[in-house]
């Protein structure tokens, strides 16, 4: 899965959660929770959207590296990788 | 029998408009369906049922307003309609939907043919005559609101939330001598907690912190009643806990849809209860439940660098407990000093209702709750 691949699929998801926000307007290095205004019961929703959608399991702990759309991204591709492997 | 009236959905309600009957008389519903849509500030809301039984006459038409306490329509139990149909002398009643004719509407010949002339349903004219009688004028009436244009509000829903609050808030302030209390919570034994306990659940059962917040105010409260109470005529104690919980919405303005019973429910079933009302508020797609009866109010910062929030009491409610977000902060703690996460809980009470004396044993209980989230 391409990083493009996996932006437009998280796009989506935010765009479910946030109706009203633009997320393809989202710069790489900006704080997608800061920018949304995504709270942090929406953030809840779309981290159970993001692992629906990718098959992936994000511990709370993780929710650090995931700040931005960039480290989300980058995220993604390594635990999807790292599911490949087991 | 029972009346079923148009319920209030906040201090701030006076009436509503009804757009559509999801029942006809006969029907067999169960507590908690929806019977009706109605529409209010709030936008459209759906209107349940608290009790089993057999819908009657619809009293209220289609894109009527129609003030809180309003008789909607009349619930009769199965043991009332098999009466009912025996005394009249009919024969057995059909399992299904019993399809009862409840009461005879007495109407003056004039308005009965001006009512056949216009096409309209006398079940559903309200008669201002003597013993409830339909009248011409009534009839009238009805003819004239069916051919005006729809009584829709020509504002946005924002707009209209907007207005709810401010009329909510205005009264609040005007009417209410509030006195405000604070105090600090060294939050480490909860987030601890709530990090072991979400590392055992699925994505979807996580916590969030609000949730034991939550559940330690309707603990407090059961100890403190005087604080869970409306001012109507003096302090009314109310015997159900139901914290309204404010939820903003991205739009702009607030929503406090309610937690019922939350001293009764775990700290998983606040956490799912708040799930469900939230998405439900953001998608301005309610219940009457959710808006109805809220004894106390709790509006939270969440995660925002902010620390205190000085709270506006929502009328008649007596008190409104508030957290700031959580923040790191220096702390004194056996003599030594560290850095914990702290948290500001606010509390704004009704000076008529209560003294000081009381916000402080219930922030001082509360407190105490929170150093053993385990227990809660």
């Amino acid at each position: 899965m391409s990083k493009e691949e996996i932006k437009k699929r998280v796009f989506k998801a935010l765009k479910n959660i946030a109706p009203d926000t633009e997320p393809e307007k989202l710069s790489e290095n900006s704080n997608i929770r800061k920018s949304l205004m995504i709270d942090s019961f929406d953030f809840l929703q779309f981290i159970v959207a993001l692992d629906n959608e990718f098959a992936i399991q994000t511990p709370e702990e993780d929710y650090g590296k995931i700040g931005t759309l960039e480290e989300l991204t980058s995220y993604i591709l390594e635990q999807k990788s790292k599911n490949a492997i087991s | 029998m029972i009346d079923f009236r148009m319920p209030s959905l906040g201090a701030d309600m006076e009436s509503a408009f009804l757009r559509e009957w999801k029942v006809k008389p006969g029907d067999v519903v169960k507590r908690g369906d929806i019977i009706a849509e109605v529409e209010t500030q709030k936008g459209i809301i759906d209107i349940e049922v608290f009790n089993d039984g057999i819908i009657g006459d619809l009293l209220v038409k289609i894109d009527e307003k129609v003030p809180v306490g309003t008789l909607m329509t009349q619930i009769f139990s199965l043991e009332e309609v098999k009466t009912e149909v025996k005394k009249s002398g009919e024969a057995e009643v059909p399992k299904e939907k019993p399809n009862i004719h409840l009461e005879v509407h007495r109407a003056s010949p004039l308005a009965k043919r001006i009512a056949a002339e216009k096409g309209i349903d006398l079940s559903l004219v309200k008669g201002t005559g003597t013993d409830g009688a339909i009248t011409r004028e009534d009839v009238d009436k009805v003819v004239v609101e069916q051919t005006s244009p729809k009584a829709t509000s020509t504002k946005t829903a924002g707009e209209n939330i907007r207005a709810a609050v401010a009329a909510a808030m205005s009264k609040s302030n005007r009417e209410i001598p509030h006195y405000y209390l604070q105090t600090k919570v060294d939050m480490s034994g909860v987030l601890n907690w709530l990090a072991q306990e979400n590392k055992q659940r699925g994505v979807k059962d996580r916590l969030l912190p609000i949730a034991p917040l939550i559940k330690a105010v309707a603990k407090a409260l059961v100890e403190i009643p005087d604080l869970n109470a409306w001012w109507e005529n003096g302090l009314q104690r109310k015997s159900g806990i139901n914290i309204g919980f404010v939820v903003s919405l991205r739009t702009g303005g607030i929503i406090v849809p309610a937690i019922h019973d939350a001293d009764k429910k775990s700290v998983g079933e606040i956490m799912q209860t708040l799930t469900d009302i939230i998405s439900r508020v953001r998608s301005l797609k309610l219940r009457s439940s959710d808006l109805s009866d809220s004894t106390i109010t709790i509006t939270s910062l969440g995660d925002g660098a902010v620390e205190t929030v000085y709270g506006v009491i929502y009328p008649p409610q007596v008190a409104l407990v508030s957290f700031g977000g959580i923040t790191d902060q220096p702390w004194a703690d056996n003599g030594m000093l560290g850095v914990r996460p702290v948290l500001n809980i606010g509390l704004a009470a009704d000076h008529r209702a209560s003294d000081g004396n009381t916000g402080n044993l219930f922030l001082t209980l509360l407190k105490n709750l929170l150093k053993k989230p385990d227990l809660l």
